[in-house]
């Protein structure tokens, strides 16, 4: 059993070590207390999350926790990065458009009309909500970036998104300090997304209007769409007409934050 | 795999760019080639499984390699001694497989020089790289180390390399599974939960 001499010990480890049943005794009796504290720093690590908005809407059920972990560590460490940009010459060609539903009779009517009724609403949070023509939108300082459109499919294309930093809107419409999340919603009433705060003021966060030097294609999402090139594509709202800035996402639908969530796709798509 | 059969090397891909190779699993759409006619749309649940089950590898993982090296059991344990690197002691082991034979009872306390060199395969090549390559498609990840995409050549390359890494980790865990069972199924079993190999009298 020992190669030690029971002499050399106290006795009360002695007892403690009579047999190997009691040392594996003891394993359990110090991994038990090694679990209860586990569990115990567990809940004060989900306070702690909920308290610095690490934890996503969807973080209940039993993928939870890896979700939470997973939007928790990229909170933490890529909240500020930039998503890669490409040369000109890595731009997909001919430009890749996705099948979508068949548009509505009201966006029918709005592109008949060129679309000069098109109105992007934003309020909720805001000192000052507005609705926004696609001209006044354009009267902004306009940005570029070539990025990668991901779907959570596999398939990919790289295009130049034209349009309006998001930030520069939610300056516009002056943001609430407590807002948490921006909702915002297709003129399909199947697809509305939301994202934290540092996704709506990073940088890459686009209210894109063009692609490729000209008008944003329909197939695209034209006239009006979120660009979000840090997550998948379907965080990328086509036809946006709406936005609700927000201290909670628990009035929108069924609280999960989005449709995709709702129909069981993980709310954050950075992944 | 189901949504989009199709593989690519490089940057981007989708149904309009060469592919590289596509798996034979026919489409229920024109534009997007989806095989939700073969496997109804399971994305969501399964990608939420996906990543909370690559959280369980990751952290389960760093505390084996961690206690491994600590342990010094990949060094006792799993690094081939010199004797065991030779064609000669790989050719016993292969041809014993090749003859069904059933290990032989001194096996069971420690690893020939075939498995020894899977088993370090599998933990230092093929779990690194199949997270490396996940870690590589996240379009959050990669903006924050652009060059875990850009090493590999570009979004798509990383997609199907771990396409083939989760492959290769998959035929581990059949041949694996498979051995255990020619070994003897309860035996090995018992000895991988209790650390003790043979019967139950033996070592004490």
């Amino acid at each position: 059993m020992s190669e030690r001499s029971p002499g050399e010990r106290p006795p009360a480890e002695r007892l403690l070590d009579q047999s190997p049943r009691d040392r594996s005794r003891r394993k359990l009796i110090t991994t038990g207390l090694a679990a209860a504290a586990g569990v115990a720093g567990l809940g004060v690590a989900a306070r702690i999350a909920q308290r610095y908005g690490l934890v996503p809407p969807d973080h209940g059920g039993i993928y939870g926790l890896g979700e939470t972990l997973t939007y928790a560590s990229q909170r933490l460490l890529t909240s500020h990065s930039l998503a890669r940009e490409f040369p000109r010459n890595q731009i997909s060609k001919p430009p890749f458009a996705n099948e979508m539903a068949p548009l509505k009779e009201e966006f029918k009517r709005l592109q008949a009309g060129g679309f000069a009724d098109w109105r992007l609403s934003v309020n909720g949070m805001v000192a000052r909500p507005a609705s926004f023509s696609l001209d006044q939108l354009k009267s902004y300082p306009s940005r570029s970036q070539i990025t990668m459109l991901q779907c959570e499919e596999g398939w990919s294309y790289v295009a130049e998104w034209i349009g309006v930093p998001l930030s520069h809107i939610l300056q516009a419409v002056e943001v609430h300090p407590l807002a948490r999340y921006v909702v915002y919603f297709s003129i399909d009433p199947d697809w509305w997304e939301s994202i934290d705060m540092a996704d709506a003021l990073h940088p890459q966060t686009f209210l894109a209007y063009g692609m490729n030097g000209d008008e944003l294609p329909v197939g695209n999402g034209g006239p009006l769409r979120l660009r979000l090139p840090r997550q998948l594509g379907y965080k990328s709202v086509k036809f946006i007409t709406r936005m609700t800035v927000t201290d909670s996402l628990k009035g929108f639908g069924e609280g999960l934050g989005s449709s995709s969530s709702e129909a069981g796709y993980a709310w954050y798509a950075g992944i | 795999m189901i949504s989009h059969p199709r593989f690519y090397w490089g940057e981007t891909g989708n149904v309009l760019t060469p592919v590289l190779f596509k798996l034979p699993i026919p489409s229920s759409r024109a534009l997007v080639p989806t095989g939700y006619g073969v496997l109804p749309d399971q994305n969501g649940w399964s990608r939420y499984l996906h990543f909370q089950a690559a959280w369980v590898v990751v952290l389960t993982g760093l505390l084996y390699v961690i206690s491994g090296f600590f342990s010094g059991h990949f060094r006792k344990d799993l690094l081939p001694g010199k004797a065991g690197l030779s064609w000669r002691a790989f050719w016993t082991v292969i041809a014993g497989h090749l003859r069904f034979e059933r290990p032989s009872a001194a096996e069971a306390w420690s690893y020939n020089p075939l498995q020894r060199l899977s088993y370090l395969f599998v933990i230092f090549i093929l779990f690194p790289l199949v997270i490396w390559t996940g870690l590589a498609m996240s379009p959050s990840f990669v903006s924050a180390v652009p060059a875990a995409v850009n090493l590999l050549g570009g979004q798509q390359s990383a997609r199907t390399l771990h396409f083939f890494v989760s492959l290769a980790l998959l035929l581990f865990l059949l041949v694996h599974v498979a051995m255990v069972f020619i070994a003897g199924f309860r035996g090995r079993l018992r000895a991988m939960i209790t650390g003790r190999a043979g019967t139950d009298t033996e070592r004490t």
